[in-house]
């Protein structure tokens, strides 16, 4: 008998935060600096330092909770997990055990317009390592020469989230990933940036005979640089697994890392899976208190999710595709596209020009939208003029490009581009008048009820008018005059 | 008086005030001390003569301005190594910190110099303070002025000794388990654990950061009271540093006990202590009878638990503390040929036994399927503690005891046998798992001419009426800054 498995999967995924500083202490926490040049005792683990709790993190962990309908702890406490590495200053990181921040929320995902709803264990807070280069060797610690060490990163706020097992396909991981990067770039608490790593993904995955509620032996993957590594590393595991279990072979419970190059999961030394981190109290910290009036406070401050937006934008007549579009545009696309429509301009208008015209600009130059100069209000202005009929749908493609190019605001970039088109009747017909008297023998089929004419003379208007004419406005006066 | 270096603090402190001695001849005369009297104690690891020259001529140019910045303004103090100085080699008595120079100040030191104090260099201490003798300091033990074949008391022993001696006239300790109360009670000085979170622990390193506090020895209640006035105040880079009032310790002393409520410990008053150590101690409850206040024997039940709560509190909370010694930032580094190795050499050579002991112990203690019957057990015994302390005071405005259950020991007597050097902190112990204050005063010798320390204790932030029963205690024992036979004590008691 032929056993079908189905997978179980489960997603840890760390974000680290953008606060100005560090966890437990004043330096800066952004990236880029020189080695080793935001550091003090506290980061370094030098004897005698302590930790103190940054504040604004921990409001900001209560917004991510918040944000995924977690119970939030009034009293919640640090502690110390013991381990020795080299890029751990203290060799223990401060972390959560049994009372995280944030517990028991859940995530609503959708794939294949099904809904699946993700189950949130927990969401803790901690520090970040260090960062450690292997110089020679294989550039890994057991064969390295020698290896540098990085503490600018050591004691960076770092939130926690684990969901319950309650994925069941690669691409659910892959839009439960996605979502969270959408919720915590809403909430601006972290850039999400998955190939620098401000947001690491590690999933568990497990496999069990279909229809049962049993759980196997699972499997931890790590290493998953982009929404589409997570998803191949767990379709290749659950492949790898199932292969296994036909052949009867037993499923080791074990880390494996993701190599992106081979397609691959590979196993670690199966060592470091006995870890014990001896948790306790962190005795430096006195419990953290979260009160109702915090909470509340942080609650009333959260900005529209991405759940709530996309519902709202469904209701201003976009599809799904712009939508998810739009959500995934970048720095600045879902503000521009707020600023317009609050303006008064028409939503899919600038929706169409946001997915199409600019996000082909935006990846072509590899910028944000919120770095170039193209505003909301520049997008309204462009819209007027398109819905006055004084630019074509062309000639607003065009503004646009320019105005993304820095030379100027629409109206300036359409005037300085001669872009403004003629649609006003009087004008066109003094030019409707030339083009007749210059073609006769048009103008006679045109009297006699000719309408297929009117389109080469439609053109010789755009010609005379170096293309400023408004076709339809020309072609509507043509028609006009062929019924007359 | 045979030499400044013998003067109480509060005598130096007036006598500079009025222009009578510098704070160059102070330092000199402390420095001619320690010159003297080195070789035998071993008090110092490290003294600063050219730092400490500075700030006494610093000190002594603000005066002729007439600027003092503080009660310390000018006196010679000595500092624990285990507190990091800014420039100033601190290896908290380990090898694996040997050559260390910390590039910043402990909130306690900051507070220090600028109080005007003159920082005459680090004392010795148990590695890490881990220990009640001196003798598990990787720089060699150091002796009692009182009689240089017996031990300080520990881990505190080099601050205790330097006091004694007279090579500081006041110095800062720190205090886990007795670590300040008991070697000041063996050396015949006063010695103070605040309430924790009263001074800060920033630069303070750590070996029990829940019991861990930074405290005064001196040579007098008022001396002690003076130096936690600098040291006392709440650090945001400390926290556990308490945000409340900070009252002047010194206006409680000298307003007697008459109408205070005082409980003898029944616990720490019976088996194990020494006869002259308890004769001594009654004399004393009895004279505080006798200045008008109410004493009766009080039961703590609990107090046979704390001592092996505290043996597994401790060590747990110090095998993560020292987890830092790798090898990889600074201190000690032996060489590998994979990280891992390198760590282990390193702590292997820089730590010495007892340290490695007790990481040992900690660990274990805080393994998996250990955690709930040794740390978890333990946190519910101190919770007990508390509870026995917290009913005893709703009776009683202070506690009192024998601060060690003797005198001081031979130097190497109970180096074989851990368990037996673990007894010595019974009665100080307790204070730290409360977190609460306690001090000892010296009140007298036992028959070989050794010090008696007698303990009081205090509820939290109960140290205003703890200094006003030490002060009491002091001056009905006429201690008056007795001095060790080593130094000539030519006051004749």
């Amino acid at each position: 008998m032929i056993v079908e498995y189905e997978p179980v999967i489960g997603i840890e995924t760390h974000v680290e935060l953008v606060t100005d500083s560090k966890m437990f202490c004043g330096c800066p926490a952004h990236f880029g600096a020189d080695p080793n040049t935001n550091v003090c005792p506290v980061c370094l683990g030098l004897p005698g330092a302590l930790p103190v709790p940054n504040e604004k993190a921990i409001e900001w962990i209560v917004a991510i909770g918040l944000a995924l309908e977690c119970d939030i702890a009034y009293h919640s406490q640090f502690h110390r997990k013991n381990y020795f590495y080299a890029d751990q200053p203290k060799n223990y990181q401060i972390s959560q055990y049994d009372v995280p921040v944030c517990s028991g929320g859940a995530l609503d995902i959708e794939t294949d317009g099904q809904s699946t709803r993700v189950r949130i264990n927990r969401v803790h807070m901690e520090e970040d390592t260090g960062k450690m280069i292997h110089v020679g060797g294989g550039g890994r610690i057991k064969d390295a020469d020698h290896s540098l060490l990085d503490f600018n990163r050591a004691g960076v706020p770092l939130v926690e989230i684990v969901t319950e097992p309650d994925l069941a396909t690669p691409q659910q991981a892959r839009a439960f990933a996605q979502e969270l990067q959408a919720i915590v770039l809403a909430l601006g608490v972290s850039d999400a940036k998955l190939e620098e790593g401000s947001m690491r993904f590690d999933a568990n995955v497990s496999l069990r005979p279909k229809g049962t509620d049993e759980l196997g032996t699972k499997v931890e993957v790590k290493n998953m640089n982009s929404f589409r590594s997570l998803e191949r590393a767990l379709a290749y595991e659950i492949d790898r697994q199932t292969a296994a279990l036909a052949a009867g072979e037993p499923i080791a419970q074990e880390t494996r890392h993701w190599d992106e190059s081979a397609g691959i999961t590979g196993g670690m030394r199966s060592k470091e899976e006995s870890s014990d981190y001896r948790y306790f109290p962190e005795p430096d910290l006195v419990p953290i208190e979260i009160s109702y009036a915090l909470r509340e406070t942080i609650r009333e401050r959260l900005p529209e999710l991405p759940a709530a937006r996309r519902s709202r934008y469904g209701d201003l007549g976009l599809d799904p595709a712009s939508i998810a579009a739009l959500a995934s545009g970048g720095a600045g696309v879902t503000e521009r596209f707020e600023d317009a429509v609050v303006a008064g301009s028409d939503p899919k208008t600038i929706a169409n020009w946001l997915t199409g015209e600019v996000a082909a600009f935006l990846r072509r130059e590899s910028v944000e939208l919120a770095d170039t100069p193209l505003s909301g209000e520049h997008l309204s202005q462009l819209e007027r003029l398109y819905a006055a009929g004084d630019l074509s749908a062309t000639a607003a493609k065009q503004v646009l490009g320019g105005v993304l190019a820095g030379e100027g605001s629409p109206a300036e970039v359409a005037a300085a581009r001669d872009l403004i088109q003629i649609s006003d009747i009087g004008a066109l017909a003094a030019q409707i008048d030339r083009v007749l008297a210059d073609h006769p023998e048009e103008h006679q089929r045109l009297k006699d009820g000719d309408a297929k004419v009117i389109g080469y003379l439609v053109g010789q208007v755009m010609r005379i008018t170096a293309g400023k004419a408004d076709p339809k406005v020309v072609s509507t006066i043509l028609g006009e005059k062929a019924e007359g | 008086m045979s030499s400044l270096a013998d003067l109480t603090l509060a005598e130096a402190a007036a006598s500079l005030r009025a222009g009578e001695v510098s704070s160059r001849e102070l330092l000199q005369a402390t420095l001619d001390r320690a010159l003297l009297t080195e070789a035998e104690l071993h008090a110092y690891l490290t003294i600063d003569h050219e730092g400490a020259r500075a700030a006494a001529a610093a000190a002594d140019e603000a005066l002729v301005r007439g600027e003092t910045t503080g009660p310390l303004h000018g006196i010679p103090v000595a500092i624990k190594d285990n507190m990091v100085t800014s420039g100033l080699e601190t290896t908290a008595g380990s090898q694996i910190l040997a050559g260390y120079v910390p590039p910043y100040d402990a909130t306690a030191v900051t507070a220090l110099k600028k109080a005007g104090a003159v920082i005459v260099g680090k004392t010795n201490l148990d590695e890490f303070a881990m220990g009640s003798s001196t003798e598990n300091s990787g720089y060699g033990p150091t002796a009692n002025p009182w009689d240089t074949g017996r031990v300080p008391g520990g881990s505190s022993g080099g601050s205790a000794a330097a006091v004694a001696a007279g090579s500081a006239l006041t110095a800062l300790g720190s205090d886990t388990g007795g670590s300040i109360r008991q070697p000041a009670a063996l050396c015949g000085v006063v010695g103070m654990k605040p309430t924790y979170g009263l001074v800060s622990r920033y630069g303070l390193i750590a070996f029990a950061s829940s019991l861990d506090q930074i405290g005064p020895i001196s040579r007098t209640v008022e001396d002690a009271a003076t130096t936690l006035e600098v040291i006392a105040g709440h650090d945001p880079l400390d926290a556990t540093s308490y945000r409340g009032e900070y009252p002047q310790y010194r206006a409680s002393l000298g307003r007697g006990v008459a109408g205070l409520r005082i409980g003898v410990v029944a616990e720490l008053a019976g088996e194990g202590i020494s006869p002259d150590v308890l004769t001594a101690c009654r004399s004393v409850v009895d004279s505080l009878a006798e200045a008008g206040a109410a004493v009766r024997e009080v039961s703590l039940p609990s107090m046979e638990y704390a001592l092996s709560a505290y043996y597994l509190i401790a060590p747990a909370e110090c095998s993560a503390n020292l987890a830092r010694f790798d090898g990889v930032r600074y201190g000690l580094r032996v060489d590998g040929a994979t990280v891992e190795e390198m760590t282990a050499r390193t702590r292997a050579a820089g730590f010495g036994p007892e340290v490695t002991r007790r990481i040992l112990l900690g660990t274990y203690a805080l393994s998996a399927g250990y955690y709930d019957s040794f740390y978890g057990q333990a946190q519910k015994v101190r919770t007990l503690v508390i509870q026995d302390f917290t009913r005893a005071y709703q009776g009683f405005d202070v506690l009192v005891s024998p601060t060690s259950p003797m005198t001081a020991f031979e130097l190497g007597s109970r180096t074989e046998d851990p368990l037996s050097m673990y007894l010595v902190d019974v009665c100080t112990i307790p204070s730290n798992l409360a977190g609460a204050p306690s001090i000892s005063v010296p009140v007298g010798l036992d028959a070989a001419g050794l010090p008696i320390g007698f303990q009081i204790m205090a509820p939290a932030l109960g140290e205003e009426v703890l200094l006003r029963v030490a002060a009491e205690v002091e001056r009905a024992s006429g201690w008056n800054n007795r001095r060790p036979p080593l130094v000539g004590d030519d006051r004749g008691v």
